[in-house]
């Protein structure tokens, strides 16, 4: 299979007039047409999912996904209700929403999928829906925008998205529902009398716009903040859907970029954008913002010790986050030669060496660590930073980690996590983590059964707490 | 006709946690139980008001936010299933409820004539949020009163607080002056938490109550100061510091119930009675009553 890949990314505006009415105003009526456009053009790609992060569905409790095979209701909005309703009945792709799931704990993300009869659908997610996809030919998946979400946690998102889409083959398209300015009329209108709800509002819309006509999303990704404080209400979902989009775009300042309409909808500016990935041959990556793999912010909530400055520091704009790849020393090919099993869904080894070697009956494994593959990212943290400073790290995620790694490598091997017999496990902190490490232990390895033996060792390679030196059974060969 | 009476204002908090333990047939979810503190103090509520006789419930519920003014619910009728965007696991609820399509019009027409930007919301599909359902179902689980349900529109987000409450508090005169006309006795809610930080995870059993705590000292600081202004007739004070609280607990009170419903009181100088206080996921929730019927002299 090949590799899946974003093909293509779109803004659209949320309010229902696009759908509803869009013969009583003109520039409802753009709107409507450049919509319309859009969903040719994304039939004409033959995308096979459309990816929707919809700013008007704010989650709590991290992120929630759609996973209802065929949402179906109808749908009213709260202030535009005069205007119509809207029944849905919509294709949602269910793997794909629970893999993404999957993907988001893996990086650390509380994250849970949502399929319950009668759910209310957003209203920017139906209208997208409808408009981009009328007659439901490509499944769809849609997530929350959580209220609580930073950028290093709403870039992580995209990264476990794109993470499922790249391991499925999918040809996928992104798309933000979002308003650009939202300053509302506070009081009814006249559909002729809609406008942009005043100058300044106006002015930023058109400058934001400038920048994703030149293909220039990143940069609209660093400004988000000022974007929200100047022309967005003080409304807690932010200008994020930037964040995620340009995640999804690995943070590219270069794509080609098209805008199909820019109107008013009852003051609020909404736009048609369309984002190719071609490189438009201008503009470097200016991505000077920490480049999470792996969100490491508020987990311990529930715990109850937590103390205050854990709690300031959850509040502030970045929590603390890692750049694995220049922490650690370099990363290797695995080393070839016969008898040797390395496998691509293990991390990459620091130093010549490969992932197994096979000797007569036996696997031997070299050092097993945390690392995840691909990424590099340490789930539960790394145990310090790039200059040495020590960090709070999670020693069950790690051991899991460990654990997840093993089992891919053996699988790479032909064989299973049951084929271990002889484990010798490193600790760098003894006292920390002994017990954290032992039950992760008891519910994975100690199912199995092998021997054990568990030392202590001053430091490891990478930043990491524990790493595992496996011998196993080798599978049998034909 | 007798004059209309208001006969309690009630802060009585929406999370959709409560109607989960209380296991109705109405609501999928089971639970076992949990948040008990706040579902005897609503027990408490109902047990204050068995005696009284009203004819309606006015409610401001925060979770129908509007940003083109404020809406009220303008059909006798609304039955649907109601199931909460962020906690779906929790609340699937199954409603049928009726409005009193008279009194919620002489409440709309009286806020049109003082300059608010007020409509009726007739769409039949429209779904009543969850707030509104939760409070209506804990303060009277037998749904046989009508309700007038009004939105909280969302002026704190164009604006501030101070401009928020200067419209909320034209609104609750205007509710308060519907009501006198109307000849009904009426009860009337502001559906909101107080401090309102949530934890941004859940336990693997929602209703574990070990887990269960206030976000911050600071949140639970402002809650308890709250608190004891409703105990001790201070609405005035609640009033004047809404701009910190609201700022510093990340209060719901945004919504701008609270500030409607002390002025749909006219500002009560005596004690209300606090009848629970609990957390919910981290935020502080309490409930209390203004017994205005047991002070005529305030209410004329
Ligand atoms: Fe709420």
């Amino acid at each position: 299979m090949s590799d899946g890949e974003l093909i293509g990314s779109y803004i659209v505006p949320v309010h229902p007039h696009t759908v509803l009415a869009p013969e009583q105003n003109e520039g409802w009526g753009r709107l409507r047409a450049a919509y319309d456009a859009a969903a040719q053009r994304i039939k004409e790609s033959e995308a096979d999912l459309l990816i929707i992060y919809s700013t008007t569905w704010p989650s709590i409790i991290g992120h929630q996904i759609i996973a209802d095979p065929n949402p179906e209701w109808v749908m009213v909005d709260h202030d535009f209700h005069e205007l119509g309703s809207i029944p849905y009945s919509f294709n949602i792709d269910e793997k794909f929403a629970h893999a993404w799931n999957e993907a988001n704990e893996k990086r650390g993300l509380k994250s849970r999928t949502v399929a319950y009869h009668g759910f209310p659908i957003d209203v920017g997610s139906v209208v997208a829906l409808k408009l981009l996809n009328p007659d439901n030919a490509i499944p769809a998946v849609i997530v929350s925008s959580n209220v609580y979400a930073n950028r290093a946690e709403t870039t992580v998102l995209s990264k476990a998205c794109m993470d499922v889409v790249k391991a499925t083959g999918r040809k996928a398209v992104a798309i933000t529902a979002m308003s650009l300015s939202n300053r509302m009329f506070t009081k009814p209108i006249e559909p002729k009398d809609d406008r942009i709800h005043s100058l300044k509002d106006d002015e930023w819309n058109r400058k934001i716009l400038e920048l994703l006509g030149e293909g220039r999303l990143e940069d609209v990704g660093q400004l988000s903040r000022t974007i929200h404080r100047q022309i967005r209400v003080n409304k807690v979902v932010a200008f994020k859907p930037m964040w995620w989009l340009s995640g999804m775009n690995s943070n590219r300042n270069n794509l080609t970029g098209e805008v199909l309409a820019y109107e008013a909808l009852h003051g609020a500016g909404g736009a048609v954008v369309h984002l190719d990935p071609t490189p438009s041959g201008a503009g470097d990556i200016e991505y000077d913002e920490d480049d999470v793999e792996y969100f490491a912010g508020e987990r311990n909530v529930l715990d109850g010790d937590q103390s205050e400055n854990q709690y300031i520091e959850s509040l502030s704009e970045e929590s603390p986050v890692e750049v694995p790849q220049k922490n650690g020393p370099a990363l290797w090919e695995p080393t070839e030669s016969k008898d040797s099993v390395n496998s691509e869904a293990a991390p990459k080894p620091v130093g010549a060496y490969p992932h197994a070697r096979r000797v007569g009956d036996l696997l031997y494994l070299s050092g097993v660590g945390p690392r995840q593959p691909g990424t590099n990212a340490i789930p539960g943290g790394p145990i310090h930073d790039k200059d040495g400073k020590p960090l709070n790290y999670d020693i069950k995620a790690q051991t899991q980690a460990v654990v997840d790694n093993i089992t891919r490598i053996l699988e790479e091997a032909g064989g299973t996590i049951d084929d271990v017999l002889d484990v010798t496990s490193f600790l760098v902190d003894m006292d920390r983590d002994f017990q954290g490490y032992n039950e992760v232990w008891a519910e994975t390895l100690g199912q199995v059964g092998p021997t054990r033996t568990t030392l202590a060792v001053r430091a490891l390679p990478t930043p990491i707490a524990v790493e595992m030196k496996v011998i196993a059974k080798a599978p049998k060969t034909e | 006709m007798s004059k209309g009476e208001i006969v309690a204002g009630c802060l009585a908090p929406h999370p959709p946690h409560l109607v989960y333990a209380e296991n109705p047939p109405q609501n999928e979810p089971i639970a076992e139980g949990g948040w008990e503190q706040l579902r005897w103090g609503y027990e408490r509520l109902r047990e204050s008001l068995a005696g009284v006789d009203y004819d309606a419930i006015v409610l401001l519920s925060p979770h129908w936010q509007t940003y083109v003014g404020t809406h009220f619910l303008g059909l006798p009728k609304f039955k649907n299933l109601s199931v909460d965007p962020v906690f779906p696991n929790l609340f699937r609820y199954h409603y049928d409820l009726d409005i009193d399509v008279e009194l919620a019009q002489q409440i709309h027409d009286r806020a049109a004539d003082a300059g608010l930007a007020v409509t009726m919301m007739k769409n039949p599909d429209f779904r009543v949020d969850y707030g509104a359902i939760t409070t209506g179902h804990m303060f009277n689980p037998s749904w046989d009163k009508p309700l007038v349900v009004i939105s909280s529109n969302r002026s704190r987000d164009y604006y501030s607080v101070e401009v928020m409450q200067e419209m909320m508090i034209e609104l609750g005169r205007v509710t308060r002056e519907a009501i006198l006309a109307s000849g009904k006795k009426v009860v009337v809610i502001a559906s909101n938490s107080l401090s309102h930080r949530h934890f941004t995870t859940e336990s693997a059993i929602p209703e574990d109550m070990s887990k269960e705590h206030i976000t911050s000292h600071a949140m639970h600081l402002w809650d308890m100061r709250m608190i004891e202004y409703f105990r001790t007739g201070q609405a005035q004070r609640i009033l004047d510091e809404m701009p910190e609280f609201t700022e510093q607990a990340i209060a719901e009170s945004d919504g701008g119930g609270l500030s409607w419903l002390l002025s749909t009181l006219d500002v009560p100088t005596y004690p209300g009675i606090l009848h629970g206080y609990g957390t919910i996921i981290g935020t502080g929730n309490a409930i209390v009553e203004w017994p205005a019927r047991n002070h005529k002299e305030a209410s004329e």
